[in-house]
């Protein structure tokens, strides 16, 4: 059997987080070119600051002014960076105790070569020039006994914008790839259940009744009923058409399932429950793998189906 | 398995975009809030349970552990429920078995969204590859059902505007709900804009920043208590063939195992207040049919008579509600939440006076995950 | 209490890449099955389903709520579920049970680990304001406490690559392993490093897979099973998430859930651990000496992620469900750098 179609899958958001006062202090200073810790309740000052106490669980206020230089703690060495780290060269992850406090900061250390790094090595920040109020304002750290950059002027931030860029691999499952294969021809191909003989349009993974792969493969035709709908009247993010229009569940001929698609060809007040409908095809030169494949549904001009035909499916 | 009641809750105050706090600053506003309430302090508290929707909305895999400190759960045992929007209630019995069980004495549940750090429409619609985009946005997924719902109860128009205007004004009532809208009617709620025929946009829940807390015990901690007569959990698959999605098997399902664990055979005269998950207003009949408060096709008609009101027979989301507030995944522990204040005496200006039972409710998926608790003033 | 037994265990192979999707339902499938055949049980038999997955390793929100298609859950079933490994999901159920409402649960967990980039979805459990947005990736943080180990003479690279060595060779004994063999300790060292000081056999695969527990209660486990595998002790904790300001070569969670486990005179311990120095950290930390760890071949042989950890319980109720032994622990981590650590201590009886 061929592999199932696959395709990739990229997950990306800016996500916008209030900080706070804990971390807006810290990172705010940051910006300014200074490094900030808290103390906890058993004296010891951590950095970054904690906002709550690991001990006690209280909430921490004492700021402490630390030093932008301090010594390597541990480390480990990454050949072979990847996307989104500090360095896009060979650097090193450590974790490092700033003068003046008790914990330490995990950040890179640009060291050109692992041989250059060490335990008890000093190292002091590399400020980027442009800065934000994060923790990537430290550029990275670098390897120096001689003291840090001074502080400048800069605003409070409150937020801090953090980037998210994942990137997966989507696979079909094998009852569902027949599908897929079938609407690049302009076919649909739903499956039945091996327990329960109910037809599923598009396929599962398995019958969700009965917990078994559906085998038995069925062409159905592009004709259906509307079960029910709703009208779209609100504009949202990623919306493909202006709105009015219908979205409707489409229950097609030989199908136990309806299934979400879009209603065209009529005005929105003379879409009726029980309608009967029939696709409209995208050009074929436009086909892939999906359901996008039909552009919409519109009337079939058929009388409507009635109530009892299609109510054990709402 | 030994009794158990909740002895203290708390809640942010729930707002659009909660920026003055930081994620563990947005759960302690909840927990010191429930702690204070019980009269707990940190040793007290043996295990930890939080509740939360997709790790998504906040961009952090498996956040309770970034939080553990926040929690005071560092050195002790700490869960993690996820059961889509249901998971705030799921939190609550969960956190009430440890405690039912005898393997802790008292226990913290705590559940919350941040939905401020992104965005919950796009979190929920990240383009999976050969899955046909949904074409109607949040509210359009669960519409249609709604029309369905009208149809087979044959339902004036009016009543999903009704459950709205009534939620919003309880809201009105309550210091910690997002909306606050006490002059809203009947008549303003139809003339706002239809958003998915048949749902307008007053008859939809807000997006929210907010936390809920409880803190669970074996024993009562003050004289105040709200004793856990029931827990139920039911689930069913998002679609299969013929399922009934205005009156799911799993919520039917649920409610027949919670009264009759209960000890409740007309649920109508026998509870007091109602905190029911109604994220659309048409889900207020739709679900008072599905718990079993009347007949099926029904439901309507108790809300249209005003019995669903403050001072009616069965007053339903005093507190406002999901309509007046919904961070997702705090929103299921703030109705079992609500409903332990309600029998607590502590609901302050939305308090339904007398009540001694009262049903905390949430739902999430597609109409699939139920989750519910009863609690009584009486310790069993 | 009401006495609580392991009756029940199957799993999928653990491979680098399966072919199905990431809502786990082609793997779970056939392991519902095998756990449910083996036992004589049908799915309507079970009284609490129990599962642990994650979101971001699937990609998607939401990505638990397709598994129940592999249970058919209708009639509608009593179900939870955790985002943890499912070793958590094992614990919500035990607590269920306890209860004495029901009298039989399964549990299961499963992981598409090949979808993403692991090394970078592992990043998203780091602190979300100053920690993830440098993508420290999960074998890099390993390196760090790797190397403070090293000096301070906790291990070296060739207690190390020991550990692997023997996890590969035991794995030879369990078919559903993603990495066995026979390999020396030398040739594991002459072989160049990932983050050094870790090399490639230091960390676990990258697997797919899924696994599965049936749990029952009293009288109901010993109709099942004709050698129960009692839970003794079950126990979790979980440390601070600031690890530059915890002891990196302890794990207080471990010792505490050890201790109050009853972790005292097991013969057999299935331990979680994701890089091999991890395996010393822990085996000392449950003061296990030098009992037989890992006869599964443990994670460094195969690591479905939400699974693993409960699978080590498995793997471990397996030796007394054959009866080569009679008191074993199965152990479960999560977290970075073994945050949060899990104990389950279970007991044969004649």
């Amino acid at each position: 059997m061929t592999r199932p179609l696959s395709a990739p899958l990229d997950v990306g958001f800016d996500y916008t987080r209030s900080t706070g006062p804990t971390l807006g202090r810290f990172l705010s200073d940051l910006r300014r070119r200074k490094v900030t810790g808290i103390r906890g309740s058993d004296g010891r000052v951590h950095v970054p600051p904690l906002e709550y106490d690991p001990v006690t669980a209280e909430r921490l206020s004492e700021f402490v002014d630390v030093a932008a230089t301090g010594v390597v703690r541990g480390w480990s060495w990454i050949p072979e960076p990847l996307e989104g780290q500090p360095l896009d060269r060979p650097f090193a992850w450590a974790l490092i105790q700033l003068d003046g406090s008790d914990t330490s900061l995990l950040h890179a250390v640009d060291a050109g070569t692992p041989d250059q790094m060490a335990t008890g090595t000093r190292v002091r920040v590399r400020w980027r020039d442009e800065r934000v109020g994060a923790i990537t304002d430290i550029e990275c750290f670098e390897l120096s006994d001689g003291p840090a950059a001074d502080p400048v002027e800069a605003d409070d931030v409150t937020m801090v914008t953090t980037p998210v860029n994942l990137h997966y691999t989507h696979s079909a499952s094998p009852t569902e790839d027949p599908f897929l294969r079938g609407l690049m021809d302009g076919r649909l191909i739903a499956q039945r259940c091996p327990a329960c003989s109910k037809v599923y349009f598009p396929p599962r993974p398995a019958c969700p009744t009965d917990g078994v792969p559906t085998t038995e493969q069925i062409e159905l035709s592009d004709r259906g009923t509307i079960t029910t709908f709703c009208v779209v009247n609100v504009p949202f993010l990623g919306q493909r058409i202006p709105p009015p229009y219908v979205s409707a569940y489409v229950l097609l001929d030989g199908a136990d399932i309806p299934f979400l698609h879009l209603l065209l060809g009529v005005a929105p007040e003379d879409v009726r429950m029980g309608m009967r409908v029939e696709a409209v095809w995208k050009p074929r030169e436009e086909w892939g793998p999906t359901m996008r494949n039909i552009d919409h549904f519109k009337p079939s001009g058929e009388p409507d189906a009635s109530f009892d035909s299609y109510s054990q499916h709402l | 398995m030994r009794p158990a009641a909740v002895v203290g809750t708390g809640q942010t105050h729930h707002a659009a975009k909660r920026l003055d706090v930081s994620m563990a600053g947005l759960c302690r506003e909840a927990i010191d809030r429930a702690m204070a309430d019980a009269g707990v302090d940190w040793p007290d508290i043996d295990a930890v349970v939080l509740g939360k929707a997709p790790d998504l909305f906040e961009g952090v895999m498996m956040p309770e552990l970034f939080l553990a400190d926040a929690l005071g759960a560092v050195g002790k045992p700490l869960l993690r429920v996820h059961t889509a929007g249901s998971v705030g209630g799921s939190t609550g019995n969960v956190a009430a078995s440890l405690v039912q069980s005898g393997v802790h004495d008292r226990v913290l549940a705590v559940a919350f969204e941040k939905q401020s750090e992104s965005n919950a429409m796009w979190a929920l619609s990240v383009p999976t590859p050969f899955t046909m985009p949904v074409h109607a946005g949040a509210g359009g997924y669960f519409a249609p059902h709604v029309r369905a719902y009208i149809r087979r109860a044959g339902a004036p128009e009016h009543v999903g505007a009704m459950v709205a205007a009534k939620d919003r004004r309880n809201g009105s009532l309550n210091p910690y709900a997002h909306l606050k809208q006490p002059d809203i009617t009947v008549e303003s709620v139809r003339a706002s804009t239809m958003l998915w025929d048949p749902i307008r946009y007053d008859e939809t829940c807000p997006s929210s920043d907010g936390a809920c807390a409880v803190v669970i015990s074996a024993e009562p901690t003050s004289s105040r208590a709200a004793w856990i007569r029931a827990t139920a959990m039911r689930t069913e698959p998002t679609t299969f063939a013929g399922r009934d999605q205005v009156n799911p098997q799993a919520g039917r399902d649920a409610a027949r195992a919670l009264w009759q664990q209960a000890g409740i055979t007309d649920p109508l005269s026998e509870v007091d207040a109602a905190e029911i998950y109604v994220p659309f207003s048409w889900f207020e009949p739709m679900w008072l049919e599905n718990l079993g408060f009347t007949d099926v096709g029904q439901g309507w008609k108790l809300t249209e008579a005003g019995e669903t009101e403050i001072g009616g027979r069965l007053p339903v989301n005093p507190s406002g509600g999901v309509l007046s507030s919904n961070p997702i995944g705090a929103s299921g522990l703030l109705r079992f939440a609500e409903a332990a204040m309600q029998v607590m005496g502590t609901a302050g200006d939305h308090q339904v006076d007398g009540a001694r039972v009262a049903l905390g409710h949430a739902y999430g998926g597609g109409s699939q995950f139920f989750a519910m608790w009863v609690v009584g003033s009486e310790r069993p | 209490m009401r006495d609580v037994a392991v009756v029940g265990f199957a799993q999928t192979p653990c491979v680098r890449e399966t072919d199905g999707t990431t809502n786990g339902v082609e793997m779970l499938v056939p392991i519902f099955h095998e756990v449910l055949g083996s036992l004589g049980l049908t799915k309507s038999d079970i009284g609490f389903w129990c599962s642990g997955s994650s979101d971001y390793l699937a990609g998607r929100a939401f990505s638990f709520v397709s598994a129940v298609d592999a249970i058919g859950a209708f009639p509608p079933i009593m179900e939870s579920h955790v985002e943890m490994d499912a070793a958590w999901a094992l614990y919500e159920a035990w607590v269920k049970l306890l209860c004495g409402e029901i009298d039989t649960a399964l549990v299961y967990g499963f992981g598409k680990s090949s979808a993403g980039h692991l090394r970078r979805v592992m990043a998203m459990q780091l602190d979300p304001y100053v920690v993830t947005p440098l993508w420290p990736d999960s074998i890099g943080l390993a390196g760090i406490q790797a190397r403070v180990g090293i000096e301070a003479g906790f291990w070296d690279e060739r207690a190390m690559a020991s550990v692997a060595a023997r996890s590969r060779a035991a794995a030879l004994s369990n078919p559903l392993a993603q990495l066995s063999g026979n390999v020396s300790v030398d040739e594991l060292l002459a072989s160049d490093y990932v983050a050094d000081p870790l090399r490639r056999h230091d960390c676990a695969p990258i697997t797919d897979g899924a696994a599965t527990i049936v749990l029952a209660a009293g009288d109901r486990a010993r109709e099942l099973c004709e050698r129960p595998a009692w839970i003794t002790g079950f126990e979790h904790r979980v440390d601070s998430p600031s690890f530059g300001a915890r002891d990196l070569l302890t794990s207080p969670s471990t010792v505490a859930a050890g201790k109050a486990a009853g972790a005292d005179g097991v013969e057999v311990a299935e331990l979680h651990a994701p890089f091999s120095h991890q395996e010393i950290l822990l085996r000392q930390a449950l003061g296990l000496g030098d009992i037989t760890v890992n006869p599964s071949g443990g994670v460094l042989a195969g690591n479905p992620m939400f699974a693993a950890g409960l699978a080590r319980i498995g793997e471990a109720a397996r030796r007394v469900h054959d009866g080569s032994a009679s008191k074993v622990l199965g152990h479960a981590t999560s977290g970075p750098l073994l945050q949060q650590n899990l104990v389950c201590v279970m007991e044969g009886r004649e």
